[in-house]
């Protein structure tokens, strides 16, 4: 099953190298040699959008899937938890407030409006007295209604509406050598997830066995919530939102190999950069030669998914 | 769920020596009076909409105001009168159509339909018949999904909430998806006909959904007494004699008519009907639908035109009225759902 999912990024990886509006087929590469157009559409364009497509599918995984450890809920993701949106804020504030920031400023500004969200959903899911499964990522969706309402509002009295509905979009359609790099910040984060997984599972199993283990709960709760802010809001900045995909992938991972996270680690990883680069495919291909967002594309697939998780026979949810 | 304990409907014997002020309790507890003062106060804000602030003629803008006022009307009737019935047949307070995806699955039908006939076909055949077609497939394909979901087993609650909301995701997702692949001009015809906004809705489409809204209503009132033994719970309700599954199934056919009626006239508002619905039972003080149905309308026409004209006269900006909306909506839906989740 690894190996397949790993022949299929191999594949899918070459392929999207070479789809697209211009000409780059390895034919036209070995015409061209290393100064043709078709080389410098792919080092310009081609291979950052593969990459970045493989890191925004790989850490929003990871960053589900650290969150679920973190509330212990299977169903939490950062879109269903406000901290997405609490992070398209710090965004929206970034733009009206420093305009001329770098995207690295506006993306530490995303981070910490995400790490407060991730902070106030934690609380409030705390004030919750039964811990019910599915009223957890309930609260989150509304948390994350109210603030979106917040943030329409003040982008509509300030005309950012159209804008910011164009940023927030998932897509890759933008992507270009020298604009993306900020994504390699979540591959960080997704190594640091690597390294702390024994922590995580051990988290995930409440707060006094964690400590009972002799572990510093407080501590490492600390660094899930920044791991998880931190890959929000890189790929809010890079790609937008994308819906689902944090719930979609560590479930259907769990499913297969159960719940230990450092196994699940690399699947997680594989599987979400996998679907995001199938429906990246998918959104380039459908209507070419215009592109369509990727976010519909997952927003599609990963409801489809999301509502057989939840209502299929044996469903914890039940 | 939870179901009111019968509240004094008929006013208690009268203390033969009754002091004013217990005569105002006893008139209060009263549900026509309670209906009274709410007409009247619609009947003022609506004059105070219509008759102050006028610019210029006041002819013109009365034309223009009346239209948004009659508007209003129609979408507070279909979105209190809809979410009270979906209530009562779902047998809880905090799942309402909006909620689990109706009005979203209606703008997928509008685009749908333009998707596979183009925009041809959809200017040239006739505006009303088209519209009826349009809210014809959207019931029966409501009626359908919704039996399914909510027919057949008991779910839990909590978990067709969620169902719902990601059910609302998926027919928005389906539905951008198609607009990218309609023609930009079959788009520009989609946009035109299928949605206006509340403060200048289109003369045609606000008569077809105001007569559709008059019709549902219409056939809504034989049906109010057993809408009563409905919040019984079924199995009192098909001891009572009421035919369960094909009452259920003429009030989900309903529901979806109202909704499509509201939605094509505003675009999908999330909360409103939840917000109306509740403080429609406890402004009511009962569950007796021949009170709580109007009530939900009236209170529904108060937050629209109250609003509005808060908005409009006192904070000066009229178009963002849905997002204060959804705003108090939202905060209103958490405290609710954490509430029900203290118990």
């Amino acid at each position: 099953m690894g190996v397949l999912i790993g022949v299929c990024l191999v594949l899918l990886g070459i392929a999207s190298l070479f789809i697209g509006v211009s000409d780059v087929s390895p034919a036209a590469l070995l015409e061209g040699g290393t100064d043709g157009t078709a080389a410098f559409l792919l080092a310009a364009s081609r291979v950052p959008r593969t990459v970045a497509v493989l890191l925004v599918g790989a850490s929003l995984g990871i960053a589900g899937l650290i969150l679920q450890m973190l509330v212990r809920n299977k169903f939490v993701e950062p879109g269903t938890t406000g901290v997405t949106e609490f992070a398209t804020l710090g965004m929206l504030v970034t733009i009206v407030l420093w305009p001329g920031m770098a995207v690295m400023g506006k993306m530490g500004v995303a981070a910490a409006f995400g790490l407060v969200g991730t902070w106030v959903f934690l609380r409030v899911v705390r004030a919750v007295p039964v811990r019910q499964l599915v009223l957890v990522p309930l609260v989150g969706i509304m948390l994350g209604g109210i603030v979106g309402a917040v943030t329409a509002f003040f982008a509509y009295r300030l005309d950012l509406l159209q804008s910011l509905g164009q940023w927030s979009q998932g897509s890759f359609a933008t992507i270009m050598a020298g604009r993306y790099e900020y994504v390699w910040i979540a591959g960080v984060m997704v190594i640091v997830a690597w390294i702390a997984a024994d922590r995580f599972s051990v988290i995930g199993l409440g707060e006094e066995f964690a400590t009972n283990l002799g572990l510093d709960y407080r501590r490492v709760v600390a660094i899930g919530m920044v791991v998880v802010a931190v890959i929000t809001a890189a790929v809010l900045v890079t790609a937008g939102m994308i819906p689902f995909l944090g719930l979609v992938v560590p479930n259907i991972v769990s499913l297969i190999i159960g719940d230990n996270v450092r196994r699940s680690i690399p699947w997680v990883a594989g599987l979400g950069a996998l679907f995001v680069l199938a429906c990246d495919i998918v959104a380039r291909t459908v209507r070419f030669p215009y592109e369509i967002p990727l976010s519909v594309i997952v927003g599609i697939v990963g409801a489809g998914l999301f509502l057989w998780l939840l209502l299929r026979k044996g469903s914890r949810a039940h | 769920m939870r179901t009111d304990t019968v509240a004094p409907t008929a006013s208690a014997p009268e203390p033969a020596v009754a002091s004013p002020r217990s005569r105002l309790a006893s008139a209060w507890a009263r549900p026509g009076v309670r209906l009274g003062l709410l007409v009247t106060l619609v009947l003022a804000l609506a004059a105070v909409y219509l008759f102050t602030a006028v610019p210029g003629s006041l002819e013109y803008a009365l034309k223009i105001r009346s239209t948004t006022v009659v508007a209003m009307v129609v979408v507070a009737i279909a979105v209190g009168v809809s979410t009270v019935v979906f209530h009562t047949i779902t047998q809880n307070r905090i799942l309402t159509p909006s909620i689990m995806g109706f009005d979203a699955f209606y703008m997928l039908v509008s685009t749908v339909i333009v998707f596979f006939l183009g925009a041809t076909t959809f200017l040239r055949a006739d505006p009303v018949t088209l519209w009826l077609v349009q809210v014809a497939i959207m019931v029966a394909f409501s009626v359908f999904l919704f039996t399914w979901l909510f027919g057949g087993k008991r779910r839990s609650i909590h978990l067709m909430l969620l169902v719902g909301i990601v059910l609302g995701t998926f027919f928005r997702s389906l539905t951008e998806w198609m607009q990218r692949m309609l023609d930009p001009l079959d788009f520009q015809v989609l946009t035109d006909t299928g949605f206006a906004s509340l403060t200048r809705p289109d003369e045609t489409l606000l008569l077809l959904t105001g007569v559709l809204v008059v019709l549902g209503c219409i056939a809504v009132l034989p049906l109010l007494r057993t809408l009563d033994v409905l919040t019984l719970g079924e199995p009192v309700a098909v001891g009572l004699g009421v035919n369960h599954r094909r009452v259920i199934m003429a009030l989900f056919a309903i529901v979806s008519v109202m909704v499509a009626a509201s939605t094509a006239l505003v675009g999908p508002i999330l909360f409103f009907g939840l917000i109306v619905a509740n403080l429609a039972y406890s402004y009511a003080g009962t569950f007796r639908h021949r009170w709580t149905l109007p009530t939900a309308a009236l209170l529904g026409v108060v937050f629209l035109l109250g609003g509005q004209l808060l908005l409009e006269r006192l904070f000066g900006f009229g178009g963002s009225l849905s997002m204060v909306i959804e705003f108090a909506g939202g905060l209103f839906f958490l405290y609710l759902v954490l509430r029900k989740g203290a118990r």
